[in-house]
């Protein structure tokens, strides 16, 4: 191309390959946490801290069990041996899950605990779920994806398309974006639709009521934490097979998800949902280093010579906190009008 | 025997003592009242009654079977309906999905239900698609009396139905009242209106301080000069 001349296409393309496509696996991931925390205060009326290690649990037992079929060599070309492994670890994460309610929530829910006390046990089990973890697999990163690793590389599109700027969609992208949707349609319809579900916010909008209507109080948390496995196991996955495994990075992925959810509304899935987009988008959106996009977009005579990056990476935490903190002071109670948490 | 007892039904909140010895009964096709001063432990019967709280001794017997060692759960399935003083609807759920969770312990199909409580309170049908929480205070304590009805039962128990309501609204109430009854129902009611909810009832029953302090049919209670006089305004 001609350094001066203005290329909108090639701008653009720039923009989905770091940008957009990015975001939007990442929002996925967080949607998925976010809705797992957004259940649980709907259900069982606590903010659970535990959330952000749960998905290193879920995770390190899909790790596990694809070292193990790898080992055996049970594994099918070109998909990821992680996919296939994570409904038995859902199954493991469910009953990780149930004993860590059968243990300590529901001691509180029987003495009726205030809120408060049960958020202080969920950090609780944050910090032994992340020991064993810790304990299970090391503190070090690492990566546990095989099989084809782009829908379409940068060269493929390159070639395919011509153009200068090539966009590259990763399996893990796919995957995450694809089976995220399906799975929220999964959890609305559920929720809307079904006998159970509806018994679920039912018994979220009025215990005393669902309990005179004959609804079971510990079937309705079971179900819920049968859900949670769920959502928690494969968010953890997807974000590892995108970006990698560390307990740590799991554990700081608390602050983004309580972010998304505060944003949302909290106790609304929608509000949950929509939250994490827009979080995962502020956060890529502001550490992204502009220069790049506008030497395309601009003329010879105006292109910078700094990087153009509002907040460095490093500061990306920074970024849902600030959210949280403006959400809090200027509408409390969400995008999608959710409940301000008052100790009952 | 009547179709539901409650025998010398013994009762506190932790150490604080509520029921002493209280006794009601009630029989199908029939209204009874519960009234009495603030804090004489009117609502704390009906709890017991259901099994929301444990009573220290007494026994509860629905149709001469005692009951009282079941979960509210089964008692609801063996019958009895309640329809809470506040909080009764699901308030972000629609006015068919509260219905259909009213029905939520049935196995066969609640349709027919479902229709009928719309032919009893046909303003619900117009709003079934609406939220709960959308609806006037009238026409909510009508989604609470239609959920209550979903599981068909034998027995209602009213907790303050008109508490906060308009005059107009409560001679409604009331009237929804009588068609329960008139339908076959044995109905329980306590009541903060004592004139006009012992204008109705069958039979009655003055509590003070956890004690059956009288007992009669409604006309009686109202023609008690001391009734009249302590609980009625005279």
């Amino acid at each position: 191309m001609t350094s001066d001349s203005i290329d909108i296409i090639n701008a653009f393309a720039l923009l989905t390959n770091f940008v957009i496509l990015p975001a939007l696996s990442y929002g996925s991931q967080l949607a998925l946490g976010a809705l797992a925390v957004t259940l649980v205060y709907s259900v069982l009326r606590f903010s659970n801290f535990a959330q952000g290690d749960s998905m290193a649990f879920g995770t390190m037992i899909v790790i596990l069990l694809t070292g193990f079929m790898i080992g055996r060599g049970w594994t099918i070309s070109g998909i990821p041996t992680a996919l296939l492994v994570i409904p038995i670890a859902i199954v493991f994460t469910s009953m990780y899950l149930l004993t860590m309610d059968r243990l300590i929530y529901r001691h509180y829910r029987k003495i009726k605990a205030k809120s408060i006390t049960i958020v202080m046990s969920s950090i609780g089990v944050m910090f032994v779920t992340g020991g064993i973890v810790r304990f299970v697999l090391g503190a070090t990163a690492q990566k546990f994806e095989d099989g084809e690793r782009f829908i379409f590389s940068v060269r493929e599109f390159k070639a395919y398309t011509g153009l200068e700027q090539g966009i590259a969609f990763k399996t893990s992208q796919f995957l995450t974006i694809t089976i995220a949707f399906l799975l929220v349609a999964f959890v609305f319809y559920f929720l809307q639709k079904t006998k159970t579900g509806k018994a679920m916010r039912a018994y979220s909008d009025n215990k005393e009521l669902a309990l005179l209507s004959g609804i079971d109080p510990d079937k309705m948390v079971q179900i819920t934490w049968l859900l949670v496995a769920a959502l928690t196991t494969i968010a953890g996955a997807l974000y590892g097979l995108d970006k990698g495994f560390a307990p740590q990075q799991y554990h700081l992925l608390l602050l983004p998800i309580f972010a998304s959810v505060i944003v949302g509304g909290i106790g609304s899935p929608i509000g949950a949902i929509a939250g994490a987009f827009l979080v995962a988008f502020s956060e890529i959106l502001l550490t992204y280093a502009y220069k790049k996009f506008l030497i395309y977009l601009l003329p010879l005579s105006m292109h910078p010579s700094s990087l153009v990056q509002l907040i460095g990476t490093e500061y990306k935490y920074a970024i849902s906190f600030v959210i949280l903190v403006i959400v809090l002071l200027i509408k409390p109670t969400g995008l999608f009008k959710g409940k301000v948490i008052v100790d009952e | 025997m009547a179709y539901l007892e409650g025998k010398n039904l013994v009762a506190s909140y932790g150490v604080v003592p509520i029921l002493h010895e209280c006794s009601v009964e009630v029989e199908k096709g029939e209204l009874a009242v519960i009234v009495g001063p603030n804090g004489a432990g009117k609502s704390t019967v009906m709890r017991v009654l259901l099994g929301m709280l444990e009573a220290t001794s007494g026994s509860v017997m629905l149709d001469g079977k005692d009951i009282s060692m079941l979960s509210t759960q089964d008692r609801i399935s063996h019958g009895l309906a309640f329809v809470p003083q506040t909080k009764n609807v699901f308030p972000s759920m629609t006015v068919e999905e509260n219905l259909q969770m009213g029905g939520f312990i049935r196995q066969d199909d609640i349709n027919q239900t479902i229709e009928e409580v719309y032919a009893l309170f046909p303003i619900l049908y117009d709003k079934r698609k609406q939220l709960a929480e959308q609806l006037s205070g009238g026409q909510r304590q009508q989604v609470a009396f239609g959920r209550a009805m979903m599981t068909k039962p034998s027995i209602m128990l009213l907790d303050e139905p008109t508490a906060g309501v308009s005059p107009i609204v409560m001679d409604e109430i009331f009237s929804n009242i009588l068609d329960v009854r008139n339908a076959g129902m044995a109905v329980l009611m306590v009541e903060q209106n004592a004139q006009q909810a012992l204008n109705i009832a069958d039979k009655g029953y003055v509590l003070v301080s956890g004690r059956n302090e009288h007992t009669g049919t409604g006309k009686e209670l109202i023609n008690n000069p001391e009734v009249r006089k302590k609980f009625l305004g005279g």
